[in-house]
């Protein structure tokens, strides 16, 4: 074996410009597999990130996932009512407090409801329509995503004394309202508030800034006229991958809908499959490109040495010994490209690291490409390179193996 | 006894369109510790049938048996194997790897063998180039010798796992007369003093006629065999 390799290598040596160029193609090939990986990877990972971060990892509203059969319907397996005038159901989560109780026994995180309403801020004679979130600020502002977004005040003015309310700079802005002004909120029911604004947010996000506006909680439940009413826990978990079972577990004890960060976003998980599909698809054309040129110096070793594989065959060496060493030139070249590979792919992915740019026209938010580090890029771009490699040198292995060496020798006298 | 090789009913025909016959219905035994000629007009096929009794070619009639096992059922493996062990070749042209040196050359198929530690392969290479007179040429590469020294590293080769036959073909064939008459004194002495048997096609018939045995081919067929 040891022998077929140093001749191999010999070969390859032999040819040693046009081997360099075969190396360096599948080098390219690598190394930008891995750098274009990275930055996908980079980007992926960081979206992900920030809707870990800014999303509740389960969210458990007052609603079900299917519409509730009537008694009889469950009772029965034919059962046809027709004509039914059903009673309002109350909405929100029933019995909050033992909600409360049951996740606060067993949840590895945080948690905090809250009641969502829809309303209109009122100020002088501009109305401005609104989400109107009754919170709690201490266990809100465990797991909210804008508490670090406050320009002015924070959660914690809620608790100062007075009805007190915050709201995104937008929002404030068209009702021309600024920090301790006071504005009437009308709930969805008619009832009318004053609250002063102690709090202004901005967290880039026009929805939330033109759009919600916090108060206490038990605030929001006078306003809209629901006593005690719950409609939204917010659950942060330690692990925010253990979301689809808490979700599911949540859901089957409270019966109300739970819904992972995941299952939200199940469309742009789907669409990270697709994409990490095209790259690599990507990275496979490059590589198969790379290996023409692992191809094309092997087929010419092959013709070259067509007389020295009759020499070697006369020797003693059986056809799969030729079409090892061939296979094996291919598999060097692939190697070596593989390795170049890797520190190109190492050095670009570093010089893209280091790139800032301004994303924000003020110039206040310097941004960095977002990089993903994983060896197991480097290995991936390996094994593509390997196989392609393997195959390039395969195809001509196969057929000098073929060759009558008697021929060779006849055509050389 | 059995003969060290045996050839029965061998017969090579070419499949091209209008077949081509090289070889046809020979039979011969070879005995140990002979020097056999073949001879014959060019194109009568000599070479054809040393490649097959060097189980480099495989009939298309007939078989080949060394040391009374066939070789026709044999996969190529188990030829390659045998060609390993059994047979050595010396060429018209020397055919040496041309990037390896002389002794890496002669190591080569003791290194395919894998029998000896390199130590002692790089000593039975260097001897034997050393039984040759090439004891100052181990380092150099094919191309920074002679051609009779080539020659001479290709017998070497030939040696290298001691297999008993040794198959030359026109092994004097591109030498001039004095690297000539050097190498047949060389093939000779490695049947009289290494007790092989040494089969080389020749149609330098002075040469023949100093070989224990001539085997005469017209046609591909056996014509009259002097012993």
């Amino acid at each position: 074996m040891r022998l077929i390799l140093d001749i191999a290598l010999t070969h390859i040596a032999g040819r040693g410009r046009q081997s360099l160029v075969a190396i360096i193609g599948v080098a390219v090939g690598v190394g930008f597999s891995i750098a274009m990986a990275a930055l996908m990877q980079g980007g992926q990972d960081d979206f992900v990130e920030q809707l870990i971060d800014t999303m509740p990892h389960v969210q458990i509203t007052d609603e079900q996932r299917a519409a509730r059969r009537q008694p009889a319907e469950a009772a029965f397996d034919v059962a046809e009512i027709s004509g039914l005038r059903p009673r309002d159901d109350r909405r929100g989560i029933i019995n909050p407090a033992a909600a409360n109780a049951w996740l606060d026994a067993w949840v590895p995180g945080r948690f905090s409801q809250s009641l969502r309403t829809q309303g209109v801020v009122r100020y002088q004679g501009r109305e401005a329509g609104a989400s109107i979130i009754g919170i709690e600020p201490e266990t809100e502002r465990a797991i909210s995503p804008i508490v670090g977004d406050f320009t002015q005040g924070g959660f914690s003015t809620l608790n100062e004394g007075g009805n007190n309310i915050v709201m995104g700079d937008r929002m404030a802005g068209k009702l021309g309202a600024r920090l301790g002004d006071t504005v009437t909120a009308v709930s969805s029911s008619g009832l009318t508030r004053n609250f002063r604004i102690t709090g202004l947010f901005h967290t880039g996000t026009t929805a939330r800034d033109e759009g919600e506006a916090y108060m206490l909680l038990k605030n929001a439940q006078i306003v809209s006229e629901r006593p005690n009413a719950v409609n939204d826990i917010r659950v942060k978990l330690d692990d925010p991958y253990a979301a689809r079972d808490a979700a599911g577990r949540i859901e089957a004890e409270l019966g109300y809908k739970a819904v992972s960060w995941q299952e939200a976003n199940e469309a742009i998980m789907q669409a990270f499959v697709v994409r990490n599909v095209i790259m690599y698809a990507v990275v496979a054309a490059i590589l198969l490109v790379a290996g023409f040129g692992i191809f094309n110096i092997v087929s010419t070793i092959t013709h070259e040495k067509a007389r020295d594989i009759a020499i070697m065959k006369s020797l003693g060496f059986s056809r799969s010994d030729m079409q090892r060493m061939f296979v094996i030139e291919g598999l060097a070249i692939g190697a070596a490209g593989s390795v170049a590979g890797w520190a190109l792919g190492f050095a670009l992915t570093y010089a893209l690291a280091s790139i800032t740019f301004e994303l924000d026209a003020g110039g206040q938010e310097m941004t960095e490409l977002p990089i993903a580090w994983s060896a197991a890029h480097y290995a991936i771009a390996s094994l593509f390179a390997l196989g392609s490699a393997a195959v390039a040198g395969y195809l001509p292995a196969r057929k000098a193996a073929r060759l009558n060496p008697v021929d060779i020798i006849r055509g050389a006298t | 006894m059995t003969a060290l090789l045996a050839a029965r009913e061998l017969t090579r025909v070419l499949p091209e369109t209008v077949p081509v016959t090289l070889v046809k219905d020979v039979s011969l035994e070879i005995g140990a510790k002979q020097f056999v000629a073949i001879t014959g007009p060019s194109g009568s096929g000599k070479s054809s049938l040393l490649y097959l009794l060097g189980l480099l070619d495989r009939p298309t009639g007939g078989t080949i048996l060394v040391e009374g096992r066939d070789t026709a059922p044999m996969s190529d493996a188990d030829l390659a194997r045998t060609r390993l062990s059994m047979i050595g070749f010396v060429f018209q042209f020397h055919f040496l790897l041309p990037e390896f040196s002389a002794r890496q050359n002669v190591e080569i198929p003791m290194r395919k063998m894998g029998k000896l530690s390199p130590r002692a392969m790089r000593q039975r290479a260097d001897d034997l180039l050393a039984s040759l007179g090439l004891a100052g040429h181990r380092e150099k590469r094919p191309d920074q010798l002679s051609g009779g020294q080539r020659q001479r590293v290709a017998v070497a080769r030939a040696l290298a796992n001691d297999p008993p036959i040794v198959l030359a073909d026109e092994p004097t064939g591109s030498l001039d007369s004095k690297s000539s008459e050097q190498v047949f004194d060389i093939l000779r002495t490695l049947v009289s003093e290494r007790g092989k048997t040494v089969i080389a096609v020749t149609h330098d018939l002075d040469m023949a006629a100093r070989m224990d045995r001539r085997v005469h081919l017209v046609d591909g067929m056996l014509a009259e065999a002097q012993d």
